[in-house]
């Protein structure tokens, strides 16, 4: 038998259930509670990564005991729930000591300080993923903190968790003990990042808030979206596909629930304008999702923001707090006639949950497997009904879209890539950040804004881990959808990371290879097993035991390509791949 | 209602809601498959049934995929055998196949699969239950990955060798909602240490298991294995060419499961239930599957073939 679980287990878990609104349905299953057994299961199962993480956040851990009293609560079997359990990396199935830092050792940070970091860890407490002592530590995947590289993010049980960015052994030692110094938040003056009235719900109306839900009411669903498609919006998470498209198909269907869904789970490395946007300006990205609800017809919508933000977290739920207060979410939203209620939910540390059907699965509490297209989820997504599920910052494009007219905004750009793009600078440039452009910058322009290479270029990433890398003549490619694709390369979700010629890239190759290895679900065979395969034929060249076996590396690639589940086996090759062709490794 | 496709050229008529693997059954089409089980929903994640399907950017596994009008499909292209045969590779790389179901290696000599390439297997480790998501321990390059680990034997009835599994989810399916509604088990971990497992890897004895032994019959490697089975392979005494199978019905209740009684040198050492079977599916109860020591005792003095004295010696533990 198990040690039952705590008075403080049964507590985090008993808060999370206490803290739901009154009336609360949250899912398809709405007003059955009455019925025992199986419905009673199926309306409370997506709780289980919430009840996860109360456990995790208050405790430290997920004992036998506290897994136990989430089971027997929310009716899950303890198998699955252990299975979901052990899917998350900030979820901890064995004790960890109070306090956790997350050295990002990943590909930018790695060469800034993070090995630093991780030997001063060391020293004081041992090795990484210790049960004892005050503190301990183990590495992350990127953190998207890159412009403000090196970062650390630090779960402390009971207490709130905090990124230190740009971090030192120092400041994370002196965090680790409980001084904590502010972080600064970017401020930018542009369209996107710099929507005025961010800090709280009044002044956001001030600065013209709100208007942009008042004009989609005003002028009808339908309207709005044929806005949308006019606007010719094209999805900016790294897939490119037209929103309007999606709003128009889930709003086509006759369906008792329908959902939106944020994909705020921005984990691609290299990538962190999401965070910015959710940072500085939580009540735009409240505005679109309402808009987004009234539009389609959904009655519900989703934030599923990446665990390690906790900044945008505390920001997003105070916005959601003040919109409900404010009537602006709720029942009759602003007085316009419809409902829309508006939930967040975090991640708790795994990349894949960024593909649309894994955040899915992860929001109905199970692993973040992605599912099996077709159906696509704008026919059967979100608890199997149709469901629009849109990046963060598609979706803040959307007032400036209803405020000014689909066909207005779409002056900006190009034809075939319409709007402003943000783009998110780091690794060896001057001035690392988020940039926005109208589309149709070229690369040079882009690193002009940040301050031009700090070093010579030996190679830059597009598109994130997804992407793939460049070399430093390549400036004037375009930075639109259509200009990327006739250079061979991917925009993905805005990464800009350059490589000086200081850089091992085959040190950085390994890298990327550990993180698809680390992040792959595991679900289907030509990820799970293709994905260690690369990173062992990188660590034989690396650790100076063989040559890389090309062919091999090309014939895991192809497969991958072919035959995974999803975008992530899909490009998990690619950049690595890239740099086998640019001959730097 | 039927649905017309294309499948290398020939026309192939299928009824509404049929998959392209029936469809490629119908024109017998070998089409490899590991995780796919008529009985269970499929799960699509072996990607060893992939074809090529007109329009569509990556392969399409035809397990899953519902055949639709007009649709043409190609299942003998080179991206098709390519795939096939890097799962194949990918597979007997990593696991132990040498209890797996016979067609396998055959598709291995079909597909031009060659696992050697990938260099030495890494010894069995015994961590693969405590792995922690996104935390592997960095690959040396000395030596390629395997789920090399101990057998784990908790229990007289079956036993389970992970070393041999290939994560095909069909254990997990036919525990939980495809038959059994039991959830003892499920996926844990993730990648290339995802594995399955019961809630903190506590024993089956201490899980939800009713030991009904539906996931041995679904197990398409041996991963899961009947005791008396796994014990006579151990004792070298296992001969399936000397075995009978012998049908009959269940002699428990009124459901009328009928059972194949396996019998080697006059012992059952091995229960199933024909998947054809309308009464079972193929799935079974504890007594139907593991039930039947009072027909054979062998506590008798004339139980004293080598079948006899590793059965006795199973017995109870």
């Amino acid at each position: 038998m198990n040690k039952p679980a705590t008075d403080a287990e049964r507590a985090a878990v008993d808060g999370l259930l206490d803290s739901l609104p009154a009336g609360w349905d949250g899912n398809p299953l709405e007003g059955r509670l009455a019925f025992s057994g199986l419905h009673r299961s199926q309306q409370l199962r997506h709780l289980l990564l919430p009840a996860l993480d109360a456990v995790q956040s208050e405790i430290g851990w997920v004992s036998p005991g506290a897994l136990d009293y989430i089971c027997a609560t929310l009716i899950v079997p303890p198998a699955e729930a252990y299975g979901v359990a052990t899917f998350y990396a900030l979820i901890s199935t064995t004790p960890l000591a109070p306090i956790v830092v997350h050295v990002c050792d990943d590909i930018c940070c790695r060469e800034r300080g993070a090995v630093e970091i991780v030997a001063a860890l060391r020293a004081v407490f041992g090795e990484a993923r210790s049960a004892d002592g005050p503190a301990t530590w183990m590495t992350s995947p990127c953190l998207g903190q890159c412009d403000r590289a090196p970062a650390v993010y630090i779960q402390r049980a009971g207490q709130d968790d905090l990124v230190i960015a740009p971090a030192n052994p120092a400041s994370v030692l002196a965090a680790v003990d409980g001084q904590i110094e502010p972080m600064k938040v970017a401020t930018a003056s542009t369209t996107l990042l710099g929507r005025p009235g961010g800090k709280s719900l009044e002044a956001y109306q001030q600065g013209g808030g709100y208007v942009a839900l008042a004009i989609a009411a005003s002028q009808g669903a339908d309207r709005t979206i044929a806005e949308i498609k006019a606007s010719n919006l094209r999805g900016r998470g790294g897939a490119a596909f037209p929103a309007g498209i999606k709003w128009e198909a889930v709003a086509g269907i006759a369906s008792d629930y329908k959902y939106v869904i944020c994909n705020a789970d921005e984990s691609e490395p290299g990538t962190f304008k999401d965070r910015d946007l959710m940072e500085s300006n939580p009540y735009a990205l409240v505005e679109a999702m309402t808009i987004a609800g009234f539009a389609t017809g959904a009655t519900r919508g989703y934030i599923y923001i990446r665990g390690e933000y906790p900044l945008a977290t505390t920001r997003l739920k105070a916005a959601i707090r003040e919109a409900y207060a404010a009537g602006l979410l709720g029942s009759d939203v602003g007085g316009h006639g419809f409902a829309f209620d508006l939930e967040l939910r975090r991640g708790q540390g795994a990349y894949i949950c960024g593909e649309e059907t894994a955040l899915m699965n992860s929001i109905e509490g199970k692993r973040g497997e992605p599912r099996n297209k077709p159906p696509f989820p704008t026919v059967s997504g979100l608890f199997d009904k149709p469901t629009v599920i849109n990046n963060v910052e598609t979706l803040v494009n959307v007032i400036d879209i209803i405020e000014h007219g689909g066909e207005t905004w779409a002056q900006t750009g190009t034809a075939d890539s319409t709007g402003p793009k943000l783009f998110c600078l780091s690794g060896a440039v001057a001035k690392p950040g988020v940039y926005e452009v109208a589309f149709g910058a070229t690369l040079g322009d882009l690193l002009d804004l940040a301050g031009g290479a700090t070093g010579d270029i030996q190679a830059i990433l597009l598109g994130g881990a997804a992407g793939s890398f460049i070399t430093g003549d390549q400036l004037d490619i375009p930075l639109t959808f259509e200009g990327s694709r006739a250079a061979g390369v991917s925009l993905g979700s805005g990464v800009i990371m350059v490589f000086d010629t200081t850089t091992d890239m085959t040190d950085v190759a390994r890298r990327l290879a550990q993180f698809f290895r680390d992040e792959s679900c595991g679900q289907c065979v030509p990820c799970r097993v293709g994905t260690a395969r690369i990173e062992e034929n990188l660590a034989r060249k690396l650790n100076g035991h063989g040559e890389l076996d090309l062919q091999l590396i090309d014939d895991i690639d192809v497969a991958m390509k072919d035959a995974s589940i999803c975008g992530l086996g899909h490009t998990a090759a690619t950049a690595i791949r890239s740099l086998i062709d640019l001959g730097l490794i | 209602m039927s649905v017309t496709v294309t499948i290398n050229g020939q026309s192939v008529s299928v009824p509404d809601g049929a998959t392209l693997l029936d469809a490629c059954r119908s024109e017998e089409i070998d089409t490899p498959t590991l995780c796919y089980l008529e009985n269970l929903t499929p799960v699509n994640a072996c990607r060893v049934c992939v074809v090529e399907v007109e329009g569509s950017r990556t392969l399409v596994p035809a397990c899953s995929r519902p055949a639709e009008d007009g649709m043409v499909v190609q299942t003998e292209t080179d991206r098709v055998k390519h795939s096939r045969k890097m799962v194949l590779e990918f597979l007997a790389s990593s696991v132990d196949l040498s209890t797996a179901d016979s067609a396998l290696s055959g598709w291995m000599e079909t597909y031009g699969a060659d696992p050697s390439r990938y260099g030495t297997p890494a010894p069995p480790t015994e961590d693969r239950d405590h792995r922690h998501a996104g935390h592997h321990a960095a690959a040396s390059g000395e030596v390629t990955e395997t789920v090399a680990q101990p057998p784990k034997i908790d229990n007289g009835l079956y036993m389970r060798d992970y070393s041999k599994c290939i994560l095909c989810y069909k254990c997990v399916e036919a525990c939980g909602e495809d038959a059994q509604n039991t959830f003892a088990i499920a996926v844990a971990g993730r990648g290339f240490d995802a594995r399955i497992s019961t809630e903190f890897d506590v024993g089956l004895t201490e899980s939800a298991c009713v030991f009904c032994g539906n996931c041995i019959a679904v197990c398409p490697t041996g991963a899961l294995m009947f005791r008396s089975e796994y014990e006579l392979r151990q004792a070298d005494v296992w001969n399936e060419d000397e075995q009978n199978v012998t049908r009959t019905i269940c002699s428990y209740c009124g459901v009328g499961c009928n059972l194949e009684l396996h019998t080697q040198d006059n012992r059952i050492v091995k229960v199933t239930s024909p998947m054809d079977h309308s009464v079972t599916d193929g799935h079974l109860c504890i007594k139907g599957r593991f039930g039947y020591e009072y027909v054979q005792n062998l506590e008798d003095d004339l139980a004293t073939t080598p079948v006899d004295v590793v059965l006795r010696s199973v017995r109870g533990r």
